[in-house]
Formats: C-alpha cells, sequence, structure tokens
C-alpha cells in the first residue's frame, strides 16, 4: 500500500519540473531540428500559414554564407587562443599559490575577484582602458592608459578598439580579457586538485632528492589531469559559446566603429538571425555550434582517456 | 691531516651545501611571490581603474599623463551615473526577476530532488539519465525555439518572460539529490513509522542538512538574473522590464557616439558593487558552488 502510494507521489513532486522541461527543453531540442530542416522557415510567415518543404538548404546556405564563416573563424580563433594560455597560466598560479604559506588566502581571493563580476560591465572598464581617448584641442595627446603604458616601456601606441583598428588588435584585446575572465575559475578548480594530491608522493620525491621540474611534470600534472581535462573541456565549451565578452568591448555592434560585426561569433550569428526572424537560419547554425562543441569535447575526452592517470 | 681536521672539513662542507640549498629556497620563494604578486596586480588593476576613473572630472581623465588617484573627488558622477541610466528602475526589475526566479527555483528543485534520491517509482533511473544528457546541449538551441515559444505565449516584456523559462536547472537538481543520498535512509524510514508527512520530513531534516548546498544554489541563481544579458535582451530590451547589464551596455553613449567615461565607471561600480558584497559575505559558498558547476551565472 505504502508503495504504490509513493508511486503517484513521486511524479506529483516532479510535475512542477518535468513540465517546464518539456515546454522549455524537451520541445525546443524536437523543434530547433525541425525547423532547422524546414527550407527558409521564417517566424513571421509561419504564424501566418506558410509551408516549408524539408531540405538540408539551410545547413548550405549557413555554410556558405559570408558572415557565418567570420564568425566560424573569430569563434575558433577565440578557443584556440585563450583555452591553453588561460590554462597554463592558471596552473603556474595554481602551483605557485600551492607553494606558498603566508598571503595564500588573500591571494586566492584576489585571483577569484573576476569571477563575481559581470562580463559586461567589466567589458566596458576594459574598453576604457584600451580605448584611444579622442584628441580634444587642448589636449590633443591622449591615448589610453594601456597605450601610457606602452609608451612609459618606450613603445608606440597602438589603435586597439577605436575606428580604424587592426583586426589583429583587436583580437589581442580579446584574448587578454577572456583569459583574465577565465583565470578565477581555472585557478580555483585546479588548486583544489593540487590540496587534494597525497604530499606522500612528494616526500618520496624529495627522499629520491628528484629535481623541481620533475617532480612538476612527474607528479603534479599527471595527478592532475583529471581537473585539467575538467578545465579544458568546460574551456573549450564556454569558448565556442562566446559572446557577451565581445559585446561588453565593442558593443552590440560587435567590431570596432565602422567595423561592425568583423568580431562577430557563432551565437552572435545566432541571435542576428533569430531576431530577424530567420528561425530556420539560426537552428541550423546553432545545430551546427552543438556538433562542434560535441566533436571538440568527445576529442578531449579521448586524447585524456589515454594521457590521464588515476 | 689528523683525523680531527677531516672531521671539521667534513661538517664545513655540510655546512656549506645546507646553506646553497638555504639561498635556494629563499630565491624560489622569492620568485614564487614576486609572480604572484604582480599576477594579481594585473588581476585588480582593471577594479582600481574603474574606481579611480568613477571618481574623476572629464578634463582630468582626458589628460596626456593619467594620475594614478584623483586630485579633485568628484562624487558626483554617481548621481549622474544613477539618474542618467535610469538605475534604479533597472535594480529593482533585477531584484523582481532575481528574487522570484530564485524562490521559485529552489522549491522546484527540492521536490525533484527529493523524489530523486528517496522515493521508488519506475523509470527513475532512465529519466535522470535523460535529465543529464539534456545538460550537453548549449543553451543558444533552446533559445531559439524558446523564443518562439514565448512571443506565442504573449510573454515578450513582462517579468514572467525573465522568470519562467529557466526555473528549472538540471544541474542544481543534479547537486542537491547528490547531497540527498548522503543523507542516510534511516533517518527517513524513522520518520515513516513516526507518521511524519514526507513534506513535514522534507522541511524538518533534509533542507536543513543540505543547506549549504541551498545556499550555494541561490547565491549562483541571484548571480545569474545579474548578469544576465542575452534572454533579457531578446525578450525585454526596451520597455519597462528591461534588466541592468543591457540597460548598462548603451546607456552613457552620446548619439555621436561619444561616452562620458568616468560617468560611465561610476554606473559600472555601482552594478559590480553588490555582487562584490555578497562575495565578501560569502565567499565560500560561491567558491564550492562554483567549483562543481563549471558554468558562469
Amino acid at each position: 500500500m505504502v508503495e504504490s502510494k509513493h508511486k503517484w507521489k513521486a511524479w506529483l513532486y516532479l510535475a512542477p519540473a518535468i513540465i517546464l522541461l518539456i515546454i522549455f527543453t524537451v520541445w525546443p531540442i524536437i523543434n530547433t531540428v525541425r525547423m532547422a530542416f524546414l527550407e527558409g522557415y521564417d517566424s513571421m510567415d509561419a504564424a501566418g500559414g506558410m509551408q516549408y518543404s524539408v531540405s538540408i538548404e539551410n545547413f548550405t546556405k549557413v555554410l556558405q554564407y559570408k558572415g557565418f564563416l567570420t564568425c566560424l573563424k573569430n569563434t575558433m580563433l577565440l578557443c584556440v587562443l585563450t583555452v591553453p594560455l588561460s590554462t597554463i597560466l592558471a596552473l603556474l598560479i595554481a602551483v605557485c599559490l600551492n607553494a606558498i604559506k603566508p598571503l595564500q588566502r588573500l591571494l586566492q581571493t584576489i585571483f577569484f575577484l573576476p569571477y563575481v563580476t559581470n562580463s559586461i560591465a567589466i567589458g566596458m572598464v576594459f574598453a576604457a582602458m584600451f580605448n584611444m581617448v579622442m584628441p580634444t584641442p587642448n589636449d590633443p595627446t591622449s591615448v589610453g592608459i594601456i597605450n601610457n603604458v606602452i609608451e612609459f616601456f618606450g613603445g608606440e601606441p597602438i589603435n586597439w578598439i577605436n575606428a580604424g583598428s587592426s583586426y589583429w588588435a583587436n583580437i589581442t584585446v580579446m584574448v587578454i580579457y577572456i583569459v583574465w575572465n577565465a583565470l578565477p575559475f581555472k585557478i580555483l578548480v585546479l588548486l583544489g586538485g593540487l590540496q587534494s594530491i597525497n604530499k606522500q608522493y612528494y616526500d618520496a620525491a624529495k627522499v629520491d632528492g628528484t629535481s623541481r621540474r620533475r617532480v612538476f611534470t612527474r607528479i603534479t600534472v599527471p595527478l592532475l589531469s583529471p581537473m585539467l581535462t575538467y578545465v579544458v573541456i568546460t574551456g573549450f565549451i564556454g569558448g565556442f559559446k562566446e559572446y557577451s565578452s565581445i559585446v561588453g568591448i565593442f558593443g552590440e555592434d560587435m567590431g570596432p566603429a565602422g567595423n561592425s560585426g568583423s568580431l562577430n561569433t557563432m551565437v552572435g550569428f545566432i541571435y542576428e538571425a533569430l531576431q530577424n526572424s530567420k528561425v530556420g537560419r539560426a537552428s541550423a547554425a546553432a545545430l551546427i555550434l552543438f556538433g562542434i562543441i560535441f566533436v571538440v569535447t568527445m576529442l578531449n575526452m579521448y586524447v585524456s582517456k589515454k594521457k590521464t592517470h588515476y | 691531516m689528523s683525523e680531527l681536521q677531516n672531521k671539521t672539513m667534513q661538517e664545513k662542507d655540510l655546512k656549506k651545501v645546507s646553506t646553497h640549498q638555504k639561498v635556494g629556497k629563499i630565491l624560489v620563494k622569492v620568485l614564487l611571490y614576486t609572480f604572484l604578486m604582480v599576477m594579481a596586480l594585473i588581476v585588480i588593476f582593471p577594479f582600481y581603474f574603474m574606481l579611480i576613473s568613477s571618481v574623476k572630472t572629464l578634463p582630468e581623465y582626458n589628460r596626456a599623463v593619467p594620475t594614478l588617484w584623483p586630485e579633485f573627488i568628484r562624487l558626483r558622477n554617481y548621481v549622474d551615473a544613477f539618474n542618467t541610466g535610469n538605475l534604479g528602475q533597472l535594480f529593482i526589475n533585477t531584484m523582481i526577476v532575481g528574487i522570484v526566479s530564485t524562490i521559485l527555483s529552489l522549491v522546484i528543485t527540492v521536490l525533484s530532488a527529493f523524489a530523486f534520491a528517496r522515493l521508488e517509482f519506475k523509470g527513475k533511473n532512465a529519466l535522470f539519465a535523460a535529465l543529464l544528457g539534456t545538460m550537453m546541449i548549449p543553451g543558444e538551441l533552446f533559445t531559439i525555439t524558446n523564443y518562439v515559444t514565448v512571443t506565442r505565449f504573449g510573454w515578450l516584456e513582462s517579468y514572467t518572460v525573465l522568470i519562467v523559462p529557466f526555473l528549472v536547472s538540471v544541474f542544481y537538481i543534479y547537486l542537491l539529490r547528490q547531497n540527498f543520498m548522503q543523507i542516510p535512509n534511516e533517518l527517513y524510514l524513522a520518520a515513516k513509522v513516526d507518521g511524519m508527512s514526507d513534506i513535514k520530513y522534507l522541511w524538518k531534516v533534509m533542507i536543513p542538512l543540505a543547506l549549504p548546498t541551498l545556499i550555494s544554489i541561490t547565491i549562483l541563481k541571484m548571480m545569474g538574473a545579474w548578469n544576465s544579458y542575452v534572454w533579457p535582451r531578446l525578450v525585454a530590451n526596451e520597455g519597462e522590464y528591461q534588466l541592468i547589464t543591457n540597460g548598462l551596455r548603451n546607456a552613457f553613449t552620446d548619439a555621436e557616439g561619444n561616452t562620458d567615461i568616468p560617468v560611465q565607471m561610476a554606473a559600472v561600480a555601482i552594478v559590480s558593487a553588490p555582487l562584490f558584497l555578497v562575495f565578501i559575505f560569502l565567499r565560500k559558498y560561491i567558491m564550492k558552488g562554483v567549483s562543481r558547476s563549471g558554468i558562469k551565472g
């Protein structure tokens, strides 16, 4: 009796979650696939009762579309540059943090600060730092704080993000901002991993007189490899969905003034198509994004399985 | 050479080695601290820049050689920021969305996690596996159809559209279920024998024991509301339901594209302050929740 009473109760407790998930998670998966395969699906026309034929035209159109290829290139480039850079830097910082005692907690807190920020808001701060202040009549030489630093070390000021700035200058700014933003999470996970490594390994290495570098490459990194894998996979997933950090620095034009869209990403492309009610195209692009993320994640897991030591 | 001399020589050698080691150790420590300090400075510099810029006058900000400390502290920037950005309304909207969605989300999460952790029913494991499977799919894929759906429901430009679609988080259910599973089943059976209802048991036993996880979920959910940008921009970008991040980006740029950066920085500081306060008081829960989630917001 009690058991059967439990059964309907369980479903009662699950009901709110399941109903919401069916409407906002399960149905979207089915519907997005459906719309992606309906030729030129447009939400406005569809509401007006228009019928569509099934084809893969959305996919071929998206892949031929120059705007999409720019987005794909930007996204890939940012991923390939920021994930290794932020992982290595985070690993270095975590290892150093793990090796010190005084000030460890304070420094740990400081390194976590970028996480508790709004990526649009702090993006605006970075934009201000890299900004070339427009030369005013009484002050024609203002070039922004980063350029001040460059000049201080004897370099030439660079047009980072203003009108007429080069693509690589823009990408450099984005890489710096994204790495700055990605560090806290990676340091947190890697430091947690380091602190859980059994001290006996290090004691044994000490007895054997093993060099620091060897201890690092033969003990620390192998024992940390599950965390490294985790950090790299989540880094790639986040990197492929890069969007709001670019809005933070360049605004909704997704590029420097006069060259809007030049830094657009896959997610930016999807939202743009969606806002123009080109839902079929947006769906196809989202499925392509999902495919890429899936393949990269599987690849990472495959590589790490071969290299992971537990 | 006498035996004694030989011995002292050996001792000297040993001492030499140990001082060598000591010097090496100190050197390593110095290097470690220097590296960490430099990195820490780079990490906090943007915050420092934001704060000093937010109290500068525009002419001082625009100087060729920047001042590292403002000559004149102009707090008026904060008032200007609050007024031009209409930050008050944006604050209220964001708080309403954050609080309501957190409470509803907690109720749904607790009930589902309880069902998955304690109750037996047909297809439980299959259903749970299916839920975990949806976590692999990028959110953008849902957004497209959800945008079409909420448009059809006539929800655009409302609080509902900002709250309802994201109430259920599979990740939070998973997190809380793991926590509930650690609570011994005997407690539940004992409570049943005593004739305690499920809800009472949940409230009196499970929730207090899982409180740290619930606090982590609350903070992450609130931070999510505070930082959400993409969805609100799609569904409530113009009118009275705009959220703080959306209002922030363009409010301080005039028609010619010029930005009063000190005022803008003051607005950024105002928007960042609540997050920092929460972080200072609830550091432990945030870091614990984050290290397990891997998702920002």
